[in-house]
């Protein structure tokens, strides 16, 4: 799997990122002396020997995950991307998701992905599929500048959104957009495994032209006598449903049987996921329903009046927001967070910010992105803000 | 010094802070891939400086590979610690969201651990700068580098102290936050520095076990060659870094303050503080990049969180906006920097040393010398 990195020379170093996992134990005992890696990072302190690996090459690293890009499909309105991850990749479950970081404009982003790909796709890389929004930053920079042989970050995979073991007797997979990605990963990997009980998979998009696996699904459908597929389009028409979900939508991917008594994933939009719940509900089976949440950045409507909650997630304390800075705030919780000038010039009260929207009060700017380091002392919550303290 | 120092209104204050203010705005609106380009190629430049002199020491009996480790490894302890290390460590390029650049996760080649660092100079110094009583880096607790400094038979040993300094300077730092002065006076209690020694011991540990231990046993029977250009690489960090670091505050004509005078300053008095309480030196762009760019510690005091390639293009606005104001801006050539610093340090070891006018600088005797390249506004 890794013996593409064999390029990178001869060292003991580079024989351990070349060889497989179920291989490397017996490489280090006899290539590498024990304490090898021990004495690297002492003479490689204070950085630490990935910092020098990168320098020679970005995928060369002892510790931090990274991913090579290998292959990338542009449809009309999304990017499918085949990465190839380092060594410490430890795999992951069809419906989790993983974080990618790229650096745009001299920033680094990082954003949430669902490989799209079976669990146990035999080349060991992943499939992430991008739709590229309009204001999406790191979407809109996969779209047009991804390529061949681009380092992005990677973290392993994260996320409960996973088929259960045993496996269901029937499965129901509904998505709407780009929450295919997920389904799509779980209805590969039941074909993966010979599953012998029925998938439905339902999805909604505007028109045929955004579902970049039409070919695909038809061809898996039809190898798979037990995968029934339906599409509804919601702009054009003219797919196997019309409308919204409803109780005949799901008749027309599990026909044969009360569908009720399968399990459902689903990912979409909100509201899709709350007529699937809805239906379910209604015949007591809600648990049956299992769902990924979109998390979308919330628009900021209203700068100048103070509202919505300050929540210190770490201390588990919560308070309206008073519009004072979240340093002042953190202080009136109770709390005392480390600090120096109090007037953002020496960066000790930055913290990271889990979610919501700041404002610097030196520059008026907004800051909505989600996990990013802020300074205390110089911002104020601009309604609900969750700071990791 | 019951009158003010400041030469100028609360109005004009005000106006000059928001001009700067504009300013910083300017720049922080323009980062981006060329910020975080430029600091990558420092990056790679020292660790190529530094696997240089490793890789040349391991034929470290041979003369001209030990000049060559030593030179090589200088230049990489100087850029670790100035040009990326402290730069870094004041949160310079914290926007990127890259963490091997965070200020809060960065840690330097040189003895002194960096969240130690980050109190002691990021708020401490940075915040209060130039107060006497205040700013513990006017004479960081050993030196009388202030007038208002009172004098003490212990500084007849100015000189001496100062040279111990830069010959051990990455210790001397590394010491900094434990204040020692303060202990030997009660103004702190030992138990204090008890999770700082701790950190100090930790720090100090891995960085002599990786130059006086490591690499020079990796050499096998050239230990003690290796081993000596290991030391002398560090000697040459410390007198440069400290001698640049002297010139930030020290040469002859920079202010300081008093804390009564800066009580409840504004935002636009904190920026003039800054400006008459720091020194430049002029040089080349190559002796920038090697000073860490604290050749513009005028501009770097004003905005420590812009990324230091700035400072030099922002250098000839506050230049101007120093002259509209009538403010001085201290600059000059390294020479007159260090000869200017290293004089007061002889003068001020004793009681009467200070020459009037010293404490309170007029714009004429600090204008540029020939040296610099900075065109004057009109």
């Amino acid at each position: 799997m890794y013996i593409r990195s064999l390029k990178f020379g001869t060292t003991e170093v580079e024989i351990l990122m070349a060889v497989s996992a179920p291989d490397r134990a017996s490489v280090r005992r006899r290539f590498s002396p024990r304490g090898l890696l021990p004495l690297l990072e002492a003479l490689a302190t204070p950085h630490g020997v990935d910092r020098y690996l990168e320098l020679v090459h970005p995928m060369l690293t002892l510790r931090e995950l990274r991913a090579v890009v290998t292959e990338v499909r542009r449809h009309r309105h999304a990017v499918t991307l085949t990465l190839r991850p380092t060594r410490q990749w430890q795999g992951f479950s069809a419906g989790q998701f993983v974080q990618v970081s790229v650096d745009v404009d001299g920033v680094r982003h990082r954003r949430c992905y669902s490989p799209a790909c079976s669990q146990y796709r035999a080349d060991g890389c992943l499939e992430l599929t991008v739709k590229a929004h309009d204001a999406g930053v790191v979407s809109q920079y996969l779209y047009t500048s991804a390529t061949r042989g681009l380092v992005v970050g990677l973290s392993q995979a994260e996320g409960s959104f996973t088929l259960p073991e045993p496996r269901p007797r029937r499965v129901v997979l509904v998505s709407g957009g780009s929450g295919i990605t997920p389904v799509l990963s779980m209805l590969r990997t039941l074909c993966d495994e010979n599953y012998h009980g029925e998938i439905g998979f339902l999805h909604y998009a505007p028109d045929a032209e955004h579902v970049g696996y039409l070919d695909e699904l038809a061809d898996l459908a039809a190898r798979h006598d037990n995968v029934r597929l339906a599409f509804g389009f919601t702009r054009t028409g003219g797919g196997h449903v019309d409308g919204r979900f409803c109780p005949e939508h799901l008749a027309t991917v599990a026909p044969d049987s009360d569908s009720r008594d399968a399990e459902v994933f689903v990912c979409g939009p909100a509201p899709l996921m709350e007529a699937v719940r809805g239906v379910f509900a209604a015949a007591g089976a809600e648990h049956r329903v299992h769902t990924e949440e979109f998390t979308l950045t919330p628009v900021v409507t209203d700068v100048g009046e103070a509202s919505g909650n300050v929540s210190f997630s770490r201390s588990d304390l919560s308070a309206a927001n008073t519009g004072a800075t979240l340093l002042e705030q953190a202080e009136a919780a109770g709390l005392r967070p480390e600090h120096g000038c109090r007037m953002g010039i020496c960066f000790s009260c930055t913290q990271v910010k889990k979610s919501g929207c700041t404002r610097d009060v030196r520059s008026g700017e907004l800051h909505s992105d989600p996990d990013t380091e802020i300074q205390l002392c110089v911002n104020v919550p601009v309604g609900d803000v969750v700071v990791d303290l | 010094m019951a009158e003010r120092t400041i030469p100028l209104t609360d109005q004009q204050i005000d106006e000059l802070g928001r001009e700067l203010d504009a300013l910083r705005q300017r720049i922080v609106d323009d980062l981006g891939e060329d910020d975080r380009a430029y600091i990558y190629n420092i990056i790679k430049a020292q660790r190529a400086f530094e696997v240089l002199g490793r890789a040349s020491l391991f034929a470290s009996a041979l003369p001209p590979f030990w000049l060559l480790g030593v030179a090589s490894l200088s230049l990489s302890k100087i850029l670790d610690n100035m040009e990326i290390g402290h730069n870094v460590m004041h949160g310079q390029y914290d926007w990127m969201r890259d963490p091997a650049l965070n200020s809060k996760q960065f840690e330097w080649d040189t003895a002194c651990p960096s969240d130690q660092w980050r109190y002691s100079h990021n708020y401490m110094h940075h915040t209060f700068t130039n107060i006497v009583d205040k700013d513990r880096d006017i004479g960081y607790g050993i030196l009388r580098m202030a007038e208002d400094q009172k004098w003490n038979p212990y500084y007849l040993g100015n000189p001496v102290w100062a040279f111990l300094l830069m010959v051990l300077f990455q210790y001397g730092v590394a010491l900094h936050d434990l204040e020692v002065e303060n202990v030997l006076s009660g103004k702190r209690k030992p138990a204090q520095n008890k999770a700082l020694w701790q950190a100090i011991w930790r720090k100090v540990g891995k960085q002599t076990l990786k130059d006086y231990v490591l690499f020079p046993a990796l050499t096998g029977p050239q230990f003690l060659s290796t081993l000596s250009a290991n030391a002398t690489a560090n000697l040459i960090r410390n007198l440069w870094a400290y001698s640049i670091i002297f010139c930030g505050h020290f040469p002859s004509g920079v202010a300081t303050f008093t804390e009564e005078e800066t009580e409840n300053e504004s935002r636009g008095a904190w920026y003039v503080r800054q400006m008459m309480g720091s020194a430049n030196i002029t040089g080349s762009k190559l002796f920038h990049i090697l000073s860490g760019n604290l050749s513009h510690q005028i501009e770097h005091h004003l905005f420590p969180d812009l990324p230091s390639r700035r400072y030099p293009q922002i250098a000839p606005e506050v230049r101007a906006l120093c002259e509209k104001y009538g403010l001085p801006y201290n600059t000059g050539r390294f020479t007159k920097q260090i000869g200017s610093t290293w004089g007061k340090i002889f003068r001020l070891a004793l009681p009467f040393g200070g020459r009037p006018g010293d404490a309170t600088p007029d714009a004429d005797s600090v204008e540029a010398d020939e040296g610099d390249q900075v065109p004057t506004a009109a």
